[in-house]
């Protein structure tokens, strides 16, 4: 089946065309202001570069940024709030922290919802569900007439614990929808169902904020794919990982923000499965951000809470928090454009604060002026001035030389540590966190700035090894293809383990499956599924679950996985403390099998070398000959030793003295470390 | 490139304890630990200098840990020391100021060699006596007093020890546990040090210790030599427990150190919101450094560099036996009385008064607190929350947002799913920040009642309710705090009392003072708060006051 994906990011939209094991790709500068423009283009040219017709087309998969940026550049609808009486502030109240301990000016975000548009309505129901005090539809009706008058756009409703009680938000939609012909309404019960006031509230305000832009921009894409002639399905990329129907993300468009790291983070999986990885971790650096992700035994790390738009050096807790599937990852500011300085004690600093594509790094030769991580790059010796973005961004290594002069001596050197440090630490405590370890694991390196640094990471991070993906550069894209119909539903639902309802968990659970599979029926109408139940969980009196599958529901079955679970994570259990669950979670997905672990090619000599290139190595400080190889001129089985470069157009791979590079049977480069 | 090398050992260094202390939040029990990040990891040098601490949420462990590890040295010189030792105690005076604080000490071996020593602590669900209550007269009525102990030696556990500790406190596994957790977060840190170590070839941390001390030593100088020179005096009068109590420092910027000495505070008090003075240094040191140099990391360098005194017997010198739970009641207030002083040295660089104090709700109910029957179930549950901060110089202040402390709070719906209580309102409280050029931060009201109308009890330990945040420059003070049942009846701001059956709590949270003359409002910022209604009075009403 012919199969197009398309990746729209910041700066550029990707398109990927798959057939029975031929790919093209292709890069547009993304069009902000109608992005389906750059879609449109874009799947026109690869058609024509493929020699194929827009109807011959079985299958459109499609991830966006925008979601994401209408939340960044706060763009989004003029969107209200509706909460339980004596809670408007919840959103603007949000965690009562500072985020920045010894920071005296840190500011919060601002809520997306203004307090004027936050109104409390009469009406409580209580953790229990029981229901205290009646909704007041009157009250409601006025507020109503009052977000008619300010032309309100969005609503959203969040009474607390109306995942314990539907009825009341439901019945609140209801008016609402009567006295609001065309507003969009988003609930909590449904966006977010989970127990803890803001974080719900925060996600479906996010809902109801993106969603008529959304609906908006599908509506145009949905059209202008039918005049082009393509009659293919569209299916849209979610964070979770998993695909799905318009319809769905029209309705749940908060689903869909960081849905191109997710798709780095499927490929990352389909290259694990093919070089038979059984502990890896996804590594894609690009312009601004790193992006870190740990695989184990071909399973993606997945968690439920994500902040979008952190507006503060990324730190935890300055970011609007969302309770969706997501893949877990540990998003670092650190890119090839990310400015490097001295703080007050000499130290270098690289990031989080980036010179962008405009000016971008100094060496690009538009007017940047402050080093940056590509600079030093660029003075390690590492880029080809000549083959810089296949030649589109001719580098000036003087102007890089320059801007680095103003940190002192080793500047380069010093930068480049620094920022593999800073991403080598951040992995770390991400593993930790997660009760696993960066050890031993296989690094897979994807996106421009990637590669140049994957050796040195690697081997502060205790790995032995590093794969370099063909297609590097559009690798999100690839992954799109990869990725299963999915959806993901969750509940709260508290309980004691010792006192298990099952049979009102297992009428819990038949109504996950319902929904989810309404929603995953949509895309896959007769293909098998495969679901997978989750418990969120912990001793009574924490205040953090975690996730524990779910086979069996019975006391002893869910105890015994709780413990599992506990352990490995914490290295111990506790016997004698009582367990509880808060949370539970369903999701339902078509099966896409993994590729298998491909076997080595015949061993074949490695070309001469193209050039030779004088390389700094940051890790010893020494200056030596490399040998510079074009990738296209590597074929299967062919190795070589470092200190060595290979180029190509989106990125290079660096092999520092000591490691050796060999291609394998799908072109992937492997690289292994000396420890 | 030694320079880099060193740098990157440095960073290195401070994301082992950076994952030694989110394992710690992820394992730990206590509401305060996991939610509060009410827990501190370090990594010293063999003579008990911090080289590294994780930024953890509450600055009260700053330097009370890290001068903790001396005294263990003492107790137990580092060549008794041997793989496999830990080393515990809550001492508030040796360890981080009062009982519930558990510290543990290890040292950590690298090839065979002792290299450093690890410390950490949290913040414990219970440790006997009366519960989180100020109301203690001695510390021995505050709970178990673990003096400098070895916990672990060569492995083996002192299980008379643990039995002993399970014996004194109300929620045992919960409290053992954490102990192990301690130990676990020790051991962390030993074996990434050890792989740091490994990778960098170095078989001490002579180079690195010293490097990162002088450098932080050196950059702490930098700044406080760009300070003006010379004395200037603080004075706050707080509430105080059974009377007013009067904190004055007096600021001295000389050459290469910060002194802040607090002669003339008052007496301390006969209710446990007494500092040990390991305390006070950790809050007046942590207010100075967010002011004077907030990006140099914490470590023996730049706690040498702020020197803080108090006379002996004073509420911020408390000795022993003195009640101490409370401590966090006037160490919360001790950065606004420092930057009472900062203020005439650099104006325009501190921000206003704020609340300061943590406005948290420990209610409960059960045998003998809120009668011996048909008082419903028994619970404790403490919930975090926070009144207005004061403004700052070119920013309005934060609203419900701790400072110094920083805590993060508690859902509602978690906390009426484990606790029999109703939350009716928790909301912004209008016209509660000090009007000014800068708005100080609004508090908050929260109203309370028990789910099923039973009497339930509330331990306060609540500060400005009779002085409140005062502004500077021409700002004028927060909303003083206040504590009431519905009906009206006004409750006092310390001790605890019952809200009786069908009784509603209202909790009205202090603001924050205001900054520079509320007439030079900027009038679309003035516009905005009339229209958020976090302004009702008039801007005339409130400079006729």
């Amino acid at each position: 089946m012919l199969r197009l994906a398309v990746d729209i990011g910041g700066t550029f939209t990707d398109l990927v065309l798959e057939e029975d094991g031929q790919s093209w790709s292709t890069k547009l500068l993304t069009t902000p202001a109608a992005p389906e423009q750059a879609v449109l283009d874009g799947t026109r040219r690869i058609l024509a570069l493929a020699g194929r017709q827009p109807a011959q087309l079985g299958l459109v998969v499609h991830g966006t940024t925008l979601a994401t940026n209408a939340l960044i550049e706060r763009k989004g609808a003029r969107t209200a709030l509706v909460t339980t009486e004596g809670f408007r502030d919840s959103i603007e109240i949000a965690w009562e922290h500072r985020f920045e301990q010894y920071d005296i000016h840190m500011e919060r975000p601002e809520p997306l919802v203004p307090r004027p548009w936050r109104r409390g309505v009469p009406e409580r129901v209580a953790a229990d569900g029981a229901v205290l005090k009646p909704l007041d539809e009157a009250a409601l009706r006025a507020i109503a007439e009052d977000f008619r008058r300010d032309g309100i756009e969005a609503v959203a409703i969040c009474f607390l614990h109306s995942f314990t009680h539907e009825a009341h938000e439901r019945r609140a939609a209801e008016i609402l929808a009567e006295a609001l012909p065309g507003v969009g309404l988003s609930l909590s019960c449904e966006v977010a169902p989970e127990i803890r006031e803001y974080e719900r509230a925060s996600t479906t305000i996010a809902n109801a904020y993106v969603q008529p832009l959304m609906a908006g921009y599908l509506g145009r894409l949905e059209s202008g794919l039918r005049e082009a002639g393509i009659v293919a399905p569209l299916l849209l990329m979610m964070s979770s990982g998993g695909v799905t129907t318009v319809e769905t993300a029209r309705r749940y468009p908060v689903r869909l923000v960081e849905s191109g790291p997710a798709g780095g983070a499927i490929l990352a999986q389909a290259v694990a499965a093919e070089c038979g990885l059984d502990r890896a971790v996804a590594f894609d650096m690009g312009g601004t951000t790193a992006k870190l992700t740990l695989l184990d035994g071909l399973e993606l790390q997945r968690s439920r809470q994500f902040e979008v738009a952190r507006a503060y050096r990324f730190v935890q807790g300055s970011g609007i928090p969302v309770r969706i599937p997501v893949i877990e990852l540990v998003e670092i500011g650190a890119g090839g454009g990310s400015i490097a300085r001295r703080d007050a004690l000499g130290r270098i600093q690289v990031g989080p604060d980036s010179a962008g594509s405009v000016p971008g790094p100094a060496c690009y030769g538009n007017g940047g002026t402050e080093p940056t991580v590509t600079d030093a790059d660029a003075a390690l010796g590492r880029l080809d001035p000549a083959r810089f973005a296949g030649g589109s961004i001719p580098l000036h290594l003087d102007r890089a030389e320059a801007a680095l002069t103003g940190l002192g001596t080793d500047a380069a050197a010093g930068v480049a540590e620094i920022v593999d440090e800073t991403m080598a630490s951040a992995a770390r405590v991400h593993a930790v966190e997660n009760g696993k370890d960066t050890a031993e694991r296989t690094l897979i390196a994807f996106g421009g700035a990637a590669p140049l640094h994957a050796a040195r990471l690697a081997r502060k991070l205790g790995m032995a090894r590093v794969v370099v993906p063909v297609g590097a550069g559009v690798g999100s894209a690839h992954g799109f293809l990869r990725a299963p119909i999915a959806y993901e539903v969750v509940r709260t639902r508290h309980m004691r383990l010792d006192a298990l309802d099952a049979a009102a968990l297992e009428a819990l659970f038949a109504a996950m499956r319902a929904e989810a599979e309404a929603v995953v029926r949509l895309g896959a109408p007769a293909e098998e599924l495969v679901e997978t139940r989750t418990g969120f969980m912990r001793y009574r009196g924490q205040g953090h679950e975690i996730a524990v599958p779910i086979a069996t529901l019975d006391s002893a079955a869910l105890r015994a996985g709780f413990d599992a679970a506990y352990a490995a994570l914490f290295g111990r259990t506790i016997p004698r403390l009582e367990v509880e669950a808060l949370t539970w979670t369903l999701a339902l997905a078509t099966i896409r099998p993994l590729p298998s672990p491909i076997a080595d090619p015949p061993p074949r000599p490695a070309p001469a070398p193209a050039a030779w290139r004088m390389v700094l190595d940051p890790a010893t400080g020494l200056r030596e000959e490399a040998a510079l190889h074009e990738r296209t001129a590597l074929a299967p089985g062919m190795a070589l030793a470092g200190p060595a470069l290979i180029v190509e157009d989106a990125t290079t791979t660096v092999v520092p003295r000591g490691a050796s590079a060999r291609v394998n049977a799908l072109g992937q480069l492997v690289l292994e470390i000396a420890p | 490139m030694r320079d880099i090398r060193l740098q990157v050992m440095w960073n290195r260094l401070l994301s082992v304890v950076e994952e030694q202390a989110r394992a710690l939040v992820r394992t730990a029990f206590s509401t305060s630990a996991r939610e509060a990040g009410d827990i501190s990891a370090g990594v010293f040098d063999l003579e008990g200098r911090m080289l590294a601490q994780a930024v953890t949420g509450t600055p009260g462990h700053v330097n009370s840990m890290a001068r903790s590890v001396v005294h263990f040295l003492r107790e137990f010189p580092v060549e008794t020391m041997k793989p496999g030792d830990h080393f515990i105690t809550n001492d508030p005076w040796k360890g981080t100021g009062h009982l519930y604080d558990i510290v543990i000490t290890s040292p950590a071996f690298h090839d065979g060699k002792l290299v450093a020593l690890f410390s950490c602590t949290t913040h414990v669900v219970d440790i006997g006596g009366l519960g989180q209550s100020p109301d203690g007269r001695q510390v021995y009525h505050e709970g178990l007093f673990i003096p400098l102990l070895p916990l672990v030696r060569g492995g083996v556990w002192d299980e008379s020890l643990l039995r002993m500790v399970r014996a004194n406190v109300r929620e045992a596994v919960q409290v053992e546990g954490d102990i192990h957790a301690l130990v676990a977060c020790n051991l962390i840190g030993e074996r990434r040090l050890s792989a740091m170590m490994e990778e960098h070839g170095i078989a001490d941390l002579d180079e690195l210790g010293a490097h990162i001390i002088e450098r932080s030593r050196a950059g702490m100088e930098a700044a406080i030599r760009a300070l003006p020179q010379g004395s200037w005096d603080g004075h706050m009068r707080i509430d105080g427990y059974d009377a007013p109590i009067d904190l004055r420092a007096r600021v001295t910027i000389a050459g290469d150190h910060v002194a802040v000495d607090y002669a003339g505070t008052s007496a301390a008090s006969s209710y446990g919101i007494n500092c040990p003075i390991c305390y006070t240094e950790a809050y007046t040191a942590f207010g100075v450094k967010c002011i004077v140099a907030p990006t140099i990391p914490n470590n023996a360098g730049t706690l040498d560099a702020i020197r803080v005194t108090a006379p002996e017997g004073t509420i911020v010198n408390a000795l022993h036996p003195a009640a101490v739970n409370a401590r966090s009641t006037i160490g919360h207030m001790l950065p606004d009385v420092v930057y009472g002083a900062l203020h005439q040295c650099i104006p325009g660089r501190v921000p206003a008064e704020g609340t300061s104090n943590l406005w948290n709700l420990k209610l409960g109910a059960g045998h003998g607190m809120t009668g011996t029957g048909g008082g419903g179930t028994p619970f404790m549950v403490t919930t975090f929350h926070s009144g207005g901060a004061g403004a700052r110089p070119r920013q309005d202040g934060l609203s419900a947002t701790p400072f110094p402390s920083g805590v993060r709070n508690v859902p509602v719906e978690i906390t009426e799913t484990i606790a029999p209580v109703v939350v009716w309102t928790k909301e912004l409280r209008p016209d509660s920040g000090g009007a000014g050029r800068q708005r100080g931060g609004l508090g908050q009201v929260m109203e309370v009642e028990h789910r099923h109308g039973a009497p339930f009890g509330i331990f306060a330990t609540f500060e400005r309710v009779h002085y409140p945040a005062r502004g500077r420059e021409g700002g004028l003070p927060g909303a003083a705090g206040r504590l009431s049942l519905a009906d009206g009846t006004v409750l006092k701001g310390k001790g605890f009392q019952v809200i009786p059956a069908g009784g509603r709590l209202v909790v009205e949270m202090p603001g924050g003072g205001g900054y520079g003359p509320p007439e030079e409002r900027d009038p679309a910022a003035a516009e905005r708060d009339a229209a958020a209604g976090l302004v009702a009075k008039p801007l005339m009403q409130l400079l006729d006051k």
